[in-house]
């Protein structure tokens, strides 16, 4: 495989970006000055980076409450990122909706969403709106294995297969759902399964290299963009950290999770690129730019205002208040 | 007399009833192996096994269903929502299933359930963590809709739900599991549908329930400094409501304010104001006053959110102005 070497250095820099932002925002956690649920992404990182990759910047994205690396790969800034787990106005959602709730309009990025499966009938939705308008827009909803008991699951790929949306459905089977693992929540071991009742494109691979990602996900949003096919694809990975920062992750061994940290797609794409010639120079370079832009986010996360009450009213409504 | 934890109350409420009964079990998200997400039902899963301590997928409306159904057919089903927040995936079982089919059926069929869960705020978990759901159960007959604020009435409420032949919805608060107080070495369970008197007081009456009630006691506390002496009603059960206890409470200082989560358009609120004007009218010095959530979805940020909240201060400020009317 062939690949070229910026485009992997681009791709590498996004996860380590997102790696070491979600890094310091557990710091920031620690000490308080991040509040509520904070679910970090560590170690999926090649998911969303790879996945978007993929993508046209028209298109659109879409997932849950485990959002910040999605929305940094869809072209989101670091600053935007951390001034909103900060809480802070100029957050990308201003402060109100946080960890959860990351919202990138301008690059298409439609939002993390708090309630399981409940944003699967929605990605449906703006692909519908696609078709509609004919934009040749295609979107990617991103849930974990643990949406797929839910109906919202069920509701959204079967429309989407009846009404042929140009969409992909991927699914990040990190084997756990909270503390409950895969075998105690299915009937089947392949979620990739859930397509053949629909009448849908399948896939089903591990991640072990951000490069294989973005060309298995390019192959459903090829489909998906020139004949308006849907597909249900699992991605299997892991995360490396508990489900939320309250998670100690007691239902998994220490073997199991050094075996996944082995194995993390973050460093098989930076030793990737030092094999293949990058350059020592070039990829401590690349490093200490994504120090700076870390270091950055945080300052401008600490040094911005808090959002005012007067936006609870006109965030609520378009329009006058009716009360 | 023991101390306890609001959780261990629930605990020892499930438990006793789950010895007593062998038709009683629990079933929810992360009850068992996890221990509960809140651990709630922390050892159970070790004591009863997994036929009787259930871990479920993520699928509400799945396993709502299913507690209705075997509730219609003579189990005794515990439910458990994480949170409130994801009972609104169940909705239609419980509105639809749970409440009806007693008077769909004739009579012929019952529907012991009970489904419980913490509700209402956390802490800055934002918009769609933040439910307070009452208003949306209390309106529906058919369910009764219990919501402690005490360890003792957290037990004691949560034996007699459970041995009630109706649907109950039995709301917690994760604020709460922590907090201790005593309970009653053998307590059996307590009748539903009678309010409580946590405080006396002659110049205003705070009406609350669950975690609102330990802020009403706060706000007395601060009241009693300025020379304001309030009475704070704490109701345990929101449906059936205890008029009796509501309305003497009423008439007594004649100037009335109920506190709780939730949005103030209808709901809990406007019902309990509605009732005392109706049935103290003549005794009322002042209208009745609401402190309610503000009337906007949860934010993330720390300070609106807690300013979006019902907080000490604007109750004092509120239960001030109430006792005042018509004085200054
Ligand atoms: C309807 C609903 N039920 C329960 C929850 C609580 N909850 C949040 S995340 C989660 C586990 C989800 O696991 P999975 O779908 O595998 O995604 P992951 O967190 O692993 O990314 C649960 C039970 C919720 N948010 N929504």
């Amino acid at each position: 495989m062939t690949v070229d070497l910026e485009h992997l250095a681009g791709m590498y820099r996004q996860m380590l970006l997102i790696r070491r932002l979600e890094e310091e925002a557990a710091r920031a956690y620690a000490l308080g000055k991040i509040g509520g649920f904070l679910h970090l992404y560590i170690g999926q990182e090649a998911v969303a980076v790879g996945a978007v990759h993929a993508l046209q910047p028209d298109d659109c994205v879409i997932t849950t409450y485990r959002d910040h690396g999605l929305a940094i790969a869809k072209g989101m800034s670091a600053r935007a990122m951390m001034a909103e787990l900060y809480g802070k106005a100029t957050g990308c959602s201003r402060g109100l909706g946080g960890s959860m709730h990351m919202f990138d309009v301008e690059h298409n990025m439609l939002g993390g969403y708090g309630i399981v499966g409940g944003h699967i009938p929605v990605a449906a939705g703006v692909a519908f709106a696609s078709k509609y308008r004919g934009d040749g827009r295609v979107t990617l909803c991103f849930f974990g294995e643990g949406a797929v008991s839910i109906g919202g699951f069920h509701e959204g790929v079967s429309l989407a297969a009846l009404w042929k949306l140009p969409i992909v459905f991927v699914c990040e089977n990190n084997e756990y759902s909270m503390g409950t693992p895969l075998s105690r929540s299915m009937s089947v071991e392949d979620v990739s399964m859930k397509a053949l009742g629909y009448g849908i494109d399948r896939d089903r691979f591990f991640v072990e290299d951000v490069v294989e990602v973005e060309q298995r996900i390019g192959e459903a949003v090829s489909r998906a963009r020139s004949r308006s096919l849907p597909t249900l694809i699992e991605v299997r990975t892991y995360r490396f950290r508990g489900h939320s920062m309250s998670d100690p992750a007691k239902y998994r061994t220490q073997a199991e999770l050094d075996e996944h940290k082995r194995r993390d797609p973050l460093h098989k794409a930076k030793d990737d690129l030092a094999r293949d010639g990058y350059g020592e120079a070039r990829l401590s370079a690349l490093e200490a730019s994504v120090e700076e832009e870390v270091a950055d986010a945080v300052r401008f996360a600490e040094e911005s205002p808090e959002p005012d009450a007067s936006l609870l009213e006109s965030t609520t409504y378009d329009g006058p208040f009716a009360a | 007399m023991r101390t306890l934890r609001f959780r261990e109350a629930l605990r020892e409420a499930m438990t006793e009833e789950m010895d007593r009964d062998p038709s009683v079990f629990l079933m929810g998200e992360e009850v068992g192996h996890y221990q509960g997400a809140y651990k709630v039902s922390e050892g159970m899963l070790e004591r009863f096994g997994d036929k009787r301590v259930i871990d479920t997928p993520i699928a509400e409306s799945g396993f709502a269903g299913i507690g209705v159904g075997a509730a219609m057919v003579g189990l005794r089903p515990i439910i458990e929502f994480m949170t409130w927040n994801f009972s609104a995936v169940a909705f239609d079982q419980i509105l639809n299933n749970a409440a009806k089919v007693r008077q769909m059926s004739g009579g012929q069929l019952s529907c012991p359930i009970v489904f419980r869960g913490p509700n209402g705020s956390a802490r800055q978990v934002g918009s769609q963590h933040s439910h307070a759901m009452e208003h949306f159960y209390a309106t529906i007959p058919g369910l009764k809709v219990l919501a402690p604020a005490f360890p003792v009435d957290a037990k004691g409420l949560l034996k007699a739900a459970i041995r009630d032949d109706n649907p109950i919805v039995f709301l917690e608060s994760e604020t709460l599991y922590s907090v201790k107080g005593e309970v009653p070495d053998d307590l059996g369970p307590t009748e539903i549908g009678k309010a409580g008197i946590v405080r006396e007081g002659a110049d205003v009456t705070l009406v609350a329930y669950s975690r609102m009630t330990h802020v009403c006691v706060e706000a007395a506390d601060v009241l009693a400094r300025e020379g304001i002496s309030a009475e704070v009603v704490d109701l345990r059960s929101l449906r059936p409501l205890d008029e009796d206890t509501l309305v003497r409470a009423a008439r007594k200082t004649g100037r009335c304010v109920v506190v709780h989560e939730g949005w103030p358009y209808g709901g809990v609120g406007a019902e309990i104001a509605d009732r005392i004007q109706r049935l103290a009218f003549d005794w009322l010095e002042a209208p009745v006053l609401r402190v309610a959530s503000l009337d906007v979805p949860m934010p993330y940020n720390r300070a609106l959110e807690e300013t979006c909240i019902p907080q000490v201060p604007r109750v004092v400020a509120t239960a001030r102005r109430a006792a005042r009317r018509g004085r200054d």
